[in-house]
């Protein structure tokens, strides 16, 4: 089905009901009798709770209940778990503090979950919650991993002494030794990449819903994997056994992996709605989002790179400090470790590899997957690291990454992961040619003769997407297997529903998945649903996160689909008296090769539902079931090239051009893909020019909680992009994708950054390169404004 | 937000009286700032007048180099006025450069100049262009008007109806945005006279917007880039946070002075 099949530019089908206004999201949904919730959080960073008296609020007007963390506790209620089990060097397992849903005897962040309050209405809830009186003894607090790692800081958990979780390592110390020992060159380099807070469009929000009837609770909530949420509520978190507990995610307004965790509110409200006998909504606002949605990245590194005298790596060295806020959020661990520290041999062929990382609470926001998830991470420190080398060892970047590039395939790097397939020549050619790279001295002199500096940076990206062959994972610590569900259901009258265990939010799936079901049986897509987002329809799942959806997802799909085709082409041949291998599909119809004869999707799919005319001992019906792991991640791979003029009288950066040639593997719809880029590059010019999380580092107040002081981009920040995409096809999976949600973060920051560097001449710069500290690079006096 | 009560008033007199008669009154005007600081709960009027529909508080004239701009009018409209930009185009493109699209069909002048946001662009315009701002009950001059941040000469319950200035015979504006809020990190408005030239920034003053005379001495000289290039401000008396430090906002107000000029 060429139209809309797999290739083709079809525009999505969940578009209009979005821009139409008709999106049908948690706090759309309104059940009989719901009331409203409002959390009392701690102003304070740190602080011991001496008192909480409720009276007060309790008497205020349509106040329900105003319920703490004494009577969750009391409940039986669970502590919220970090579900990737991580052992430091010496053996020793991670070690996890308590992170209560309501706090009882300690707060330890700014926005932590005290009390939540009941109400009729909404704004009810909010006014009674300010006459909750907490009595707080207030103690010193700390923000940045280096600080907490100080001598004498205050102690956040009692289970982490020092407020190291764990000190990891991955790779071959003493051969990384050995060859920065024997180096001809060695680069240092100290890499900051900045704390960023997710901001989807919808905020968080959850509707508890509890059944005495059936003694039964239903969970409205923006989640990005409701079978994950559900799994893990009834499992640590005694809310209901898993019979008893139904999860829907509805329509969900973006996630950038803050809506793949757990939170304390969710919890809250099912427990609250039995306490109180009402359904409880929750609401996050814009403030709560910036206080308590998780953050993700905050590195701290310090690398050093060993060239031989032909410019060839031969060890590299990462000391990596991650900050992980508060609490251990549920995938928090494995993001600085085997999501991060994986990826650090890069497009590059380095024979030793040695990475440290020591994880640390501070009192900051929970810190977990966020876009790229570790990724990004790995991939700016890689590849500002070489922009350095290339600078200090006089040699052109991009010829100092092509004679590092892997050129054979499969390839076994020193940390882990074996790549399967790739081309990074073919991308970085293509995105130097895009960018007409060679012309840029002319360019530069003519910036010049305006009064502008102009620059020019690449980054050789790559990321592990097809998250993730569940034996794998287990055998590094996951809690959870990450293999993916599929049904495909055809209707009586040929329609189809698949039942897909991923989730989208943002990235079209019901066009997608839709488009290979069509390719498949060619069918049009208008005659395809995908059903997904609730624990009572689909039958499990592990969700969507790390481009995994396309990969994992879909080839559960395929699995599915090759079941119902096996049948049906049984039920055709059958009932056209044909030979089983001598049916096509083609059209929307199963023909028996070669001849007039063939029969509509719809009397085949009839037929197995009447029942009346089968091949002798087959099953009525046509709905088949999937379930697919995968063998190997994908490895999504290409060169982004950004050119910017920095103006030295402000030190702000325009961004002239960005070219970008991504190795997606193949495409099931070039258009949907291009949006996944383009949203991933503003995220990576957001990270490089705009963003940052900032604390008061004296009260561990947070000073970015609105757009007033968080710089999200803006379109007028970002230029029109250039994309072109290389082909290698990924052998692991059946239809040869590898994933495109997370590149264009995960390769855009370093381009950027090294391209401003490039134009100001000065190499020490940490992101974001706001005007500000451009300009006072410029000036001579290099700024650390970020994590210190 | 709390509860409060809307009152729509048809005339400046009956808006007066029942901001007087109430307690914890406001006017709202655009709304722009107000109703957010609201939201947060950070305000609480018990009571709101609205000021939008006042027929008298609305529009702009312009009559020979006279311009008079009603207190409700939205910065849109002074953007896209043909007649003021024939006179003095400097408060259009500012007036264009205020927040986005919606803001600017809300958001009013009058509202603007009341609330007096230390980064406000109005402010300069305000200051540059020796305006008068007329009230419910006298004219203030505008070197009177701006008393420090957030904060002016207007009394209790005291509504600007109106800001009157004669157009310059040369504007100019010129404004470095905060990355995040676009607000002014720094704005500079220059106005040439024939009496002299003002110069008035907002965005980076600690006590709000105010007067550079070396500058105005230095274009009343010369009325070039050049001529502010080498005046230098003391950045002592400039805010600094961690969007901009005094250091840095020092230089872009003799940047922005220079582009202002250019701009005229
Ligand atoms: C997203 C966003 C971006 C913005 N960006 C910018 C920007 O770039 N530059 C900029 O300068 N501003 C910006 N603003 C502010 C905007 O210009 C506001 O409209 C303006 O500051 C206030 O005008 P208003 O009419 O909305 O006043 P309101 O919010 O209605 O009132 C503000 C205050 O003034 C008082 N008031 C209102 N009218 C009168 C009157 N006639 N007499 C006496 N008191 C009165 C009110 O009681 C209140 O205290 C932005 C606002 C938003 C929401």
């Amino acid at each position: 089905m060429g139209m809309e099949g797999i290739g083709a530019r079809v525009a999505r089908k969940e578009d209009k009901r979005f821009l139409t206004g008709k999106g049908r999201y948690t706090d759309d949904m309104i059940v009989p009798g719901m009331k409203f919730a409002y959390f009392v959080r701690s102003p304070h960073a740190h602080a011991r709770i001496t008192g909480i008296d409720v009276s007060a609020a309790k008497a205020m007007p349509g106040v329900i209940d105003v319920l703490d963390g004494k009577q969750l506790q009391a409940d039986g209620i669970g502590n919220l778990i970090c579900g990737w089990m991580i052992h430091s060097k010496d053996g020793s397992p991670m070690k996890m503090g308590a992170w209560r849903p309501l706090a009882v005897d300690t707060v330890r962040y700014v926005g932590d979950a005290v009390a939540i309050v009941v109400a009729d209405t909404a704004a009810e809830a909010r006014d009674a919650a300010e006459a909750v009186v907490v009595d707080y003894d207030e103690l010193p607090a700390v923000t940045t991993s280096l600080a907490a790692l100080g001598e004498g800081a205050p102690q956040i958990h009692p289970e982490a002494p020092g407020n190291l979780i764990f000190d990891w390592q991955i790779g071959d110390g003493a051969a990384t030794d050995a060859a920065i020992a024997s180096a001809a060159h060695v680069t240092e380099i100290e890499i900051h990449n900045n704390r960023l807070s997710p901001n989807p469009m919808e905020p968080r929000a959850t509707l508890g819903i509890y059944d005495s009837a059936e003694d039964h609770f239903t969970c409205y909530t923006t989640s990005q994997n409701p079978h994950v949420a559900r799994l893990v509520m009834s499992a640590f978190y005694n809310v209901a056994p898993e019979n008893k507990l139904r999860v829907i995610a509805p329509d969900v307004g973006g996630g950038f992996g803050s809506k793949i965790y757990i939170y304390p509110e969710e919890i809250v409200c099912l427990w609250a709605s039995k306490k109180t006998g009402v359904p409880v909504k929750w609401t996050s606002d814009r403030t709560e989002a910036f206080l308590t949605d998780a953050h993700g990245r905050d590195h701290v590194s310090k690398v050093k790179m060993a060239f031989d005298k032909d410019h060839r790596i031969i060890g590299l060295k990462v000391d990596t400090i991650a900050n992980l806020g508060a609490y251990m959020s549920l995938f928090s661990s494995a993001v600085p470790t085997y999501l991060y520290a994986t990826l650090l041999s890069g497009q590059y062929a380095i024979p030793a590899i040695h990475a440290n990382v020591r994880t640390v609470y501070t009192n900051t926001v929970p810190v977990d997957a966020y876009r790229g998830a570790g990724r990004p991470e790995a991939t700016y420190l890689l590849e500002r690291t070489m922009e350095t080398a290339a600078r200090e060892l006089g040699i052109s970047p991009a010829e100092l990454r092509r004679k590092n590039f892997i050129r054979s395939f499969p390839y076994q790097t020193p940390v882990i992961m074996n790549y399967d397939a790739g081309d990074y020549e073919a991308s970085l050619s293509a995105a130097m040619q895009a960018a007409d790279w060679d012309g840029f001295p002319a360019r530069r002199a003519q910036s010049e003769a305006r009064g502008k500096k102009r620059g020019i940076g690449m980054s050789c990206y790559i990321e592990a997407c097809g998250i993730a062959p569940s034996q794998a994972v287990g055998s590094l610590g996951a809690g959870v297997g990450l293999w993916e569900s599929a049904e495909v259901r055809v209707n009586a009258v040929g329609t189809i529903e698949v039942l897909t265990g991923s989730h989208s939010h943002g990235q079209g799936h019901e066009t997608t998945f839709a488009q290979l079901v069509a390719d498949r049986l060619g069918v049009p897509i208008a005659s395809v649903n995908i059903v997904h987002g609730d624990t009572d329809k689909v039958q499990m799942g592990m969700g969507t996160y790390g481009s995994r959806s396309g990969a994992v997802g879909m080839s559960a799909i395929v699995k599915a689909l090759d079941k119902v085709e096996m049948k049906a082409k049984k039920i055709a041949a059958h009932l056209m008296e044909a030979d089983e291998s001598d049916i096509v599909i083609e059209n929307g119809e199963l023909k028996v090769a070669g001849t007039d004869k063939s029969l509509p999707w719809f009397q085949v799919a009839l037929a197995a539902y009447t029942a009346h005319n089968l091949p002798a001992g087959m099953e009525p019906g046509l709905k088949e079931g999937a379930f697919y792991d995968p063998s190997n991640f994908t490895f999504p791979a290409g060169c982004y090239i950004a050119e910017v003029e920095v103006d030295p009288e402000t030190g702000k950066t325009e961004i002239l051009q960005f070219v970008a040639a991504d190795d997606f593997g193949n495409i099931i719809n070039p258009l949907i893909v291009e949006g996944q880029v383009h949203g991933g590059l503003a995220q990576g010019i957001g990270q490089a020019l705009l963003e940052e999380v900032r604390y008061d580092e004296a009260t561990g107040q947070i000073l970015t909680a609105s757009y007033m002081d968080y710089a999200m981009p803006r379109a007028d920040d970002l230029p029109s992009f250039t994309l072109s995409h290389q082909n290698t096809p990924c052998p692991g999976n059946p239809l040869g994708i590898k994933g495109c949600g997370e590149a264009g973060a995960i390769g855009s920051p370093p381009a950027l950054i090294n391209a401003i560097t490039d134009a100001i001449g000065i190499n020490d710069l940490t992101m974001p390169a706001t005007p500000l500290k451009v300009w006072s690079a410029l000036q001579g006096s290099s700024m650390r404004m970020a994590a210190e | 937000m709390y509860a409060t009560s809307y009152h729509r008033a048809s005339s400046v007199g009956e808006a007066v009286n029942l901001r007087s008669s109430q307690e914890e009154g406001r006017y709202i005007s655009g709304g722009m700032t107000l109703i957010a600081t609201m939201k947060q709960r950070l305000a609480a009027p018990s009571n709101l007048i609205d000021l939008r529909h006042i027929g008298e508080l609305k529009g702009i004239s312009v009559e020979g180099r006279a311009v008079r701009i009603g207190a409700a009018t939205p910065h849109a409209d002074v953007a896209g006025s043909a007649a003021l930009r024939a006179v003095c185009p400097a408060i259009c493109n500012l007036a264009g450069m205020i927040g986005d699209p919606h803001v600017r069909h809300m958001g009013t002048i009058g509202g603007s100049v009341a609330n007096n946001d230390p980064a406000a662009d109005y402010p300069s315009a305000v200051l540059a262009l020796n305006a008068t701002v007329i009230t419910d009950r006298r004219e203030i001059a505008a070197d009177d008007f701006f008393v420090g941040m957030f904060e002016t000469a207007l009394e209790e319950a005291e509504m600007i109806t109106a800001i009157r200035f004669e157009a310059p015979e040369r504007a100019g504006y010129a404004k470095f945005a905060n990355p995040a809020s676009r607000y002014a990190l720094t704005g500079v408005f220059v106005a040439k006279f024939t009496s002299g030239v003002r110069v008035a920034v907002t965005g980076a003053g600690a006590n709000g917007v105010f007067r550079v005379p070396e500058m105005e001495a230095a274009l009343a000289a010369s009325w070039s880039p050049e001529s502010v290039a080498g005046v230098s401000v003391d950045p002592g008396m400039l805010m600094s946070d961690m969007h901009a430090t005094s250091e840095y906002r020092a230089n872009l107000v003799r940047v922005m002075a220079k582009r202002a000029v250019q701009a005229s």
